[in-house]
């Protein structure tokens, strides 16, 4: 007992070890957080690179810089890269970052398998974007619909990476899922009950059981499409008598709950936002958190409005068209409660209050297209147009990627303890809002006027020449704003640390310890009184500056980064079709296990 | 040591994080498996070429299996007694019954796998075929991964290190064990007593 206290001496654990090691085995969920971040934003980053290539290929009618081949891989990878290495991958860096801090805790349930989470996503990532060296990038769409994506008509490698890394990304997010609902559920300091918690946490439990019943769905529709391409199954060959709307009800039975998993984040942190810069406590906090888990829950029984067009009936539509237009009411409900909460509220404007103003007008824009083609007969005009691509960008990224952008401002300063410039933040927002809407909305008007998707060519004499052309400008408009905030970022790293604990005069747990937090966190296990701890007199015990007795910190564990390479080492046997391969791969994920059990880590 | 340990694990509702985080991921394997069972069920009887489910399927060698199976759990309560209250060598016995009754049952499989093989279903013949190995399959390599964590609990007894402090490991291994023997009782009931096809 003297030997451990005097290794986790209190001065010793506020610096925490540095270079590049400690980041390897790191199990601190801050340092993961930080690491989530990093490697989304870059995935962010190729991903946008992407858009851009597909947009300025449709500049002009019968645009020459992408030939069809290479035009499917674009949008493929883009729709793939977005959600899976970009945006879902930027909220778990504020799952990582913000919800231990927000419910008192020290770390999360299993700092080793936070850690093994994060690898498993990046080696998932690399292996996935390794296939543009082969040249054989995925180009089945990020739906993957078979049979275009079964042997017989995509025969290359591109659909293997697609599958195998889908799988591999996958256990990340499962395995992420069920330690951050322990978390939530078990590691509350005392005092916070769950009613006491803020919305983000609330709405990142949400989306963590949506990701924990979801996922499972789409890994066995995708273990289905592996076998048939490995092994010769015939889980969709149609003339064994398989059903290829088989594999449409697993994707989109995952599928839709996945959208909920993408905005119930940027909901949360725009329910932080909001209060903080307009000094309201949130309006009708219960009905915000009632509301997330009622979408939550018929987010499951939507599925089929992304297949009206295949024909499975008059009561199958009506059933999901009515299901999908009852999800609108507590969307619509969450709406007025943000509304409520600026209403005769002392609104301040900083970059953090611009990007959550601007999330809730875009996503309004965003969830009225969806509700109209919540509507089987409007839907079958829309379906498979340049429509549905205004409307999903719209809530995903008019409404997504800004309430991310809000949650980077507002957390900033407690992740580096400083602030981001608000100069450079004010410009940043301008263009994005700007270019969002240059590139998105005319897109309405591209797809009523006929123009389809994934398409990588159009006539001139479609007339639609003029739209596309602002689209494109509007699309580099975002690019743009994306340098900014990528200057910003380089400004802001040059300054000094000066961030209080509390630069927003927030009302939440995580800003009553320092910027950025001790590697401990809470000094002591704080006492929460109240919902609103910091806004409310004696709402939260003394938590004092040192440590009273010495902290126990988990030291790290390079067996995370281990088994996760042993995944790897699976998956690339398998594209390789070599079984000693894919062999060593589970020796190595078996052997790391057994060590991972075995070593010494108390938390 | 213990006193400390026990302070660092104050949890909100009670429950050692382990136990909630094994419950956790029994909720997602429900939704796999219900997933590979669905599909089974959506398939049955839309193979277009033989063998398929009353052709092939032996229900009373599999009712054998299924029973050594069920046996397997009482065997894994009992293991669980037997480390709660201290008693190391029933606990040995009886966690070496539980791994070796899932080692039988996975003899029945592999033995059932072979013979449906020789009869002419592989995994490529038909709908079945494809359905009924990956379900099947699927639900063998969970108890496979049951063997060898109970066959590692059963070491760490020998070693020593298995005393009722260590209860809550068997436990944990136990409700994985109980939820691979429910789902065994579904796919038994749906693929081999109520056969449409």
């Amino acid at each position: 007992m003297a030997t451990t206290a005097a290794q986790h001496a209190p001065l010793a654990a506020v610096a925490g070890p540095t270079g590049l090691w400690s980041w390897i085995t790191t199990t601190d969920h801050k340092r993961i957080g930080i690491l989530y971040g990093v490697t989304a934003f870059a995935f962010f980053l190729i991903g946008g690179l992407e858009a851009l290539l597909l947009r300025a290929q449709l500049a002009t009618p019968n645009g020459r810089l992408l030939d069809a081949d290479t035009y499917n891989q674009m949008f493929t990878m883009h729709g793939t890269t977005m959600v899976f290495l970009a945006f879902m991958p930027l909220a778990a860096a504020f799952f990582n970052f913000v919800v231990p801090l927000q419910i008192g805790a020290r770390d999360v349930a299993f700092p080793r398998l936070n850690a093994f989470s994060y690898w498993v996503f990046l080696f998932g990532g690399l292996f996935m974007n390794a296939s543009f060296l082969f040249g054989a990038a995925p180009d089945g769409g990020w739906f993957g619909y078979v049979n275009l994506t079964s042997k017989q008509y995509s025969p290359g490698l591109n659909i293997d990476f697609w599958v195998l890394g889908l799988a591999i990304l996958g256990t990340a997010s499962l395995v992420a899922a069920v330690n951050f609902i322990v978390t939530i559920i078990n590691m509350r300091a005392p005092g916070m009950r769950l009613m006491r918690m803020p919305v983000f946490t609330w709405m990142t439990l949400v989306t963590q059981f949506l990701v924990l019943t979801a996922f499972p769905v789409i890994t066995v529709g995708l273990v289905f499409l592996m076998f048939d391409r490995f092994f010769g199954t015939n889980f969709y060959n149609a003339v064994a008598g398989g059903d290829l709307l088989l594999w449409q009800h697993l994707f989109w039975l995952f599928g839709h709950p996945e959208v909920y998993i993408l905005i119930l984040p940027a909901m949360g942190i725009v329910s932080e936002v909001l209060p903080t810069f307009s000094r309201k406590p949130l309006f009708g906090y219960a009905v915000v958190v009632y509301s997330g888990v009622l979408i939550g829950f018929m987010g499951w029984g939507v599925w089929a409005h992304h297949m009206f067009s295949v024909g499975l009936g008059p009561i199958a539509d009506s059933v999901f068209g009515a299901a999908t237009m009852l999800i609108a009411i507590p969307t619509g409900v969450k709406i007025f409660n943000w509304i409520g909460t600026m209403w005769g509220g002392r609104i301040d404007l900083k970059t953090p209050m611009l990007f959550a103003i601007g999330f809730v007008a875009m996503f309004i824009i965003g969830g009225l297209s969806g509700i109209m083609h919540a509507s089987p007969p409007t839907d079958l005009q829309q379906t498979d147009t340049y429509f549905v691509v205004a409307h999903f960008h719209y809530v995903l990224f008019g409404g997504g990627i800004m309430g991310l952008f809000a949650g980077m401002y507002y957390w900033w300063p407690k992740a580096f303890g400083r602030l981001l410039d608000e100069g450079l933040g004010r410009w940043h927002w301008i263009l994005i809002v700007i270019g969002l809407n240059l590139s998105f909305f005319p897109m309405h008007f591209i797809g009523l006027l006929g123009m389809p998707r994934r398409v990588y060519n159009y006539d001139p004499e479609l007339g639609l020449g003029f739209l596309n052309m602002m689209s494109t400008v509007g699309a580099f408009i975002i690019g743009a704003s994306t340098l900014v905030f990528v200057y910003n970022i380089w400004v802001t790293a040059k300054r000094a640390r000066s961030a209080s604990a509390n630069p927003w005069n927030a009302p939440t747990l995580e800003w009553s310890i320092s910027s950025p937090p001790p590697v401990y966190n809470f000094s002591v296990l704080p006492e929460v009184r109240s919902r609103l701890p910091l806004w409310r007199e004696d709402g939260l015990s003394r938590i004092p500056d040192v440590p009273p007795e010495p902290v126990h910190v988990p030291g790290g564990s390079y067996w995370p980064i281990v088994a996760a390479f042993g995944q790897l080492v699976i998956a690339v046997g398998a594209i390789a079709r070599v079984l000693p391969i894919v062999l060593a791969g589970v020796a190595v994920l078996v052997i790391s296990i057994y060590f991972w059990a075995f070593e010494p880590f108390e938390v | 040591m213990s006193s400390h340990a026990a302070a660092a694990h104050y949890t909100s509702t009670g429950l050692d994080n382990r136990k909630l985080g094994m419950w956790t991921f029994i909720g997602s394997e429900c939704l796999l498996f219900g997933t590979l069972i669905s599909t089974y069920l959506v398939y049955e009887g839309r193979s277009v070429t033989g063998p398929t489910t009353h052709e092939i399927l032996n229900i009373p060698v599999t009712s054998v299996s299924t029973f050594d199976l069920l046996m397997s759990s009482l065997a894994m309560v009992m293991a669980l007694a037997a480390v709660e209250r201290g008693d190391k060598l029933w606990a040995r016995m009886w966690l070496a019954a539980t791994a070796g009754l899932g080692l039988i049952f996975l003899g029945f499989q592999v033995y059932e796998f072979v013979t449906f093989v020789h009869e002419g279903l592989t995994l490529q013949t038909n709908l079945f075929g494809s359905t009924f190995f990956v379900l099947t399959g699927f639900h063998g390599g969970h108890v496979l991964i049951g063997v060898i964590w109970l066959l590692t609990l059963l070491v760490r007894s020998f070693q020593g290190k298995l005393g009722p402090d260590k209860a809550l490991q068997v436990e944990i291994a136990g409700l994985y064990w109980h939820f691979v023997d429910v789902v065994w009782i579904v796919i038994f009931t749906v693929v081999y007593l109520i056969q449409t096809s």
